[in-house]
């Protein structure tokens, strides 16, 4: 048995297919997690107690489970209580939601972490409290959250190889039905970690440039 | 002299803790007010009342006469006001704080014009002009464009000192301003702040800048344990610590001083 190069080279317009798909639900999803993971962060933090307490369950039982049981469920147990989806639907809102619990954490964090100092000197300068939250803690927050803001996304980025159980044809899918069909798992699985791998480090790469861009704005020794 | 901002039997409890007692007070106009006393003694409590940062238990404060934060009624009831009007009284205040609080996203500029536009709502040019005109004051000028991180200790609060001036404000307070600065850059926001009290500038300042309190103020509150023990110009508190107490806090600074001196003295 010998590793064949050829079959992995006759297989690339197959795999940037998938790899084509796997951006598009990497980045639809990790859009959409970030934004609702946003929007349980805020609500949390300005919603009240009980909002806090209702959404901290939320985080946890997301958190408390793996994607890939969240994912069957979604897609092979929801048609028992109505809802049918496609495998993109069922696919882009597992990762919305999956993604969502940690990104709240995130950035519920990265709230935390903005001094209470900055906030104070911006409602003695006279600016409302909707003021200062628009122009302080939101812009001071979004700095402070980029590295892990960055690091989540890589990790949803590779999340998405789950989507190949509901039958998503991304980049997993299709690859590791053509190992089967040709019986050549190694030269598959191969093929299938290098592009993570470029895309992740494509990726971790455009994180790096942003920190460095916005270091200067970061806090003052 | 007429007192800009009055503090009236003042108590300002954490739980069980009473962090300070029955403090009356008169931060008169045009005077320079400084607020000495050991650590943990409620000095920065006193002072962030006075902005309304912590609200008082009891008591009461005004500025210029109007109530900040609570109204006592005829009955000698406190009632909240709102937000609102805290904002309209806080309106006469600056506030400067030991950990500088510059915005970190925003230059040296973009931190003393923000106000100017969010809340006086001064179109772009004319905000940026007049914060140019505050930091040329502090000697800042040419670091307008300049990030937070991009300044030592002592710019960043001379930063911070013009931020709160560009408001207006007709007092100032100021919270340990040289604390978190090493004693070269100390000098540099003393300065300001004498330039500031020359100007005729009210002012309250927490501080630990003994020799500036004795220099540059009229009025000296020395707070222990919550209260005030001693108050008084400079010279009758300072040149006579009868009090056992103050004379106990004023060693301490002695033997700093001389501490100083031997270490800096040449080999």
């Amino acid at each position: 048995m010998k590793f064949d190069v050829g079959l992995i080279l006759s297989w690339i317009p197959a795999a940037l297919a998938g790899l084509e798909i796997t951006i598009a639900v990497w980045l639809a999803g990790g859009l959409c997690a970030l934004a609702l993971g946003f929007g349980v962060a805020a609500a949390r933090r300005f919603g009240g107690a009980l909002v806090d307490r209702a959404l901290t369950l939320y985080v946890a039982l997301i958190r408390d489970t793996p994607f890939l049981i969240q994912l069957f469920l979604l897609y092979y147990g929801g048609p028992f209580v109505g809802l049918e989806l496609e495998p993109y639907q069922a696919g882009l809102i597992g990762l919305t939601v999956y993604g969502s619990a940690y990104f709240a954490e995130i950035i519920r964090a990265g709230f935390e972490a903005v001094p209470v100092g900055h906030q104070e000197a911006a409602i003695c300068a006279g600016l409302t409290r909707a003021q200062m939250v628009r122009r302080i803690l939101l812009p001071e927050m979004a700095l402070l959250v980029l590295p892990p803001v960055v690091n989540m996304q890589i990790l949803l980025l590779k999340e998405t190889a789950v989507l190949s159980i509901v039958t998503v044809p991304e980049l997993t899918m299709t690859l590791t039905s053509l190992g089967s069909e040709h019986f050549a798992f190694a030269e598959a699985l191969s093929l299938l970690a290098g592009l993570y791998w470029v895309l992740v480090e494509v990726t971790g790469a455009l994180g790096r440039f942003a920190e460095r861009r916005l270091a200067r704005l970061s806090f003052a020794a | 002299m007429a007192a800009a901002l009055q503090v009236r039997r003042l108590g300002k409890r954490f739980g069980a803790h009473a962090v300070l007692r029955e403090i009356d007070l008169a931060v008169r106009e045009g005077e320079v007010t400084c607020i000495v006393g050991p650590s943990g003694s409620g000095k920065s409590t006193l002072l962030r009342c006075m902005a309304f940062l912590e609200a008082p238990s009891e008591g009461e404060i005004t500025v210029y006469g109007a109530p900040l934060g609570f109204r006592v009624t005829e009955s000698g009831e406190r009632q909240r006001l709102p937000d609102s009007d805290v904002a309209r009284v806080r309106r006469n205040i600056g506030m400067v704080f030991q950990q500088f609080n510059l915005w970190p996203h925003m230059t040296a500029l973009g931190n003393v014009a923000e106000a100017l536009r969010q809340v006086r709502r001064l179109p772009r040019r004319e905000a940026e002009a007049r914060a140019m005109a505050q930091l040329a004051k502090v000697g800042l000028a040419e670091r307008a464009r300049h990030y937070p991180s991009q300044l030592s200790g002592g710019q960043q609060q001379r930063v911070a000192i013009a931020r709160a001036l560009a408001m207006e404000p007709r007092i100032m307070l100021f919270d340990e301003p040289t604390s978190s600065l090493d004693p070269e850059l100390t000098g540099e926001v003393l300065n300001v702040m004498r330039e500031l009290a020359r100007a005729g500038m009210t002012m309250a300042v927490v501080t630990h800048e003994i020799g500036f309190a004795a220099t540059v103020a009229q009025h000296i509150v020395f707070l222990d344990d919550g209260r005030i023990l001693l108050e008084g110009t400079p010279q009758s508190v300072f040149a006579q610590p009868w009090h056992p107490r103050l004379a106990q806090f004023l060693e301490t600074y002695i033997d700093r001083g001389a501490a100083v001196l031997l270490q800096g003295a040449p080999a």
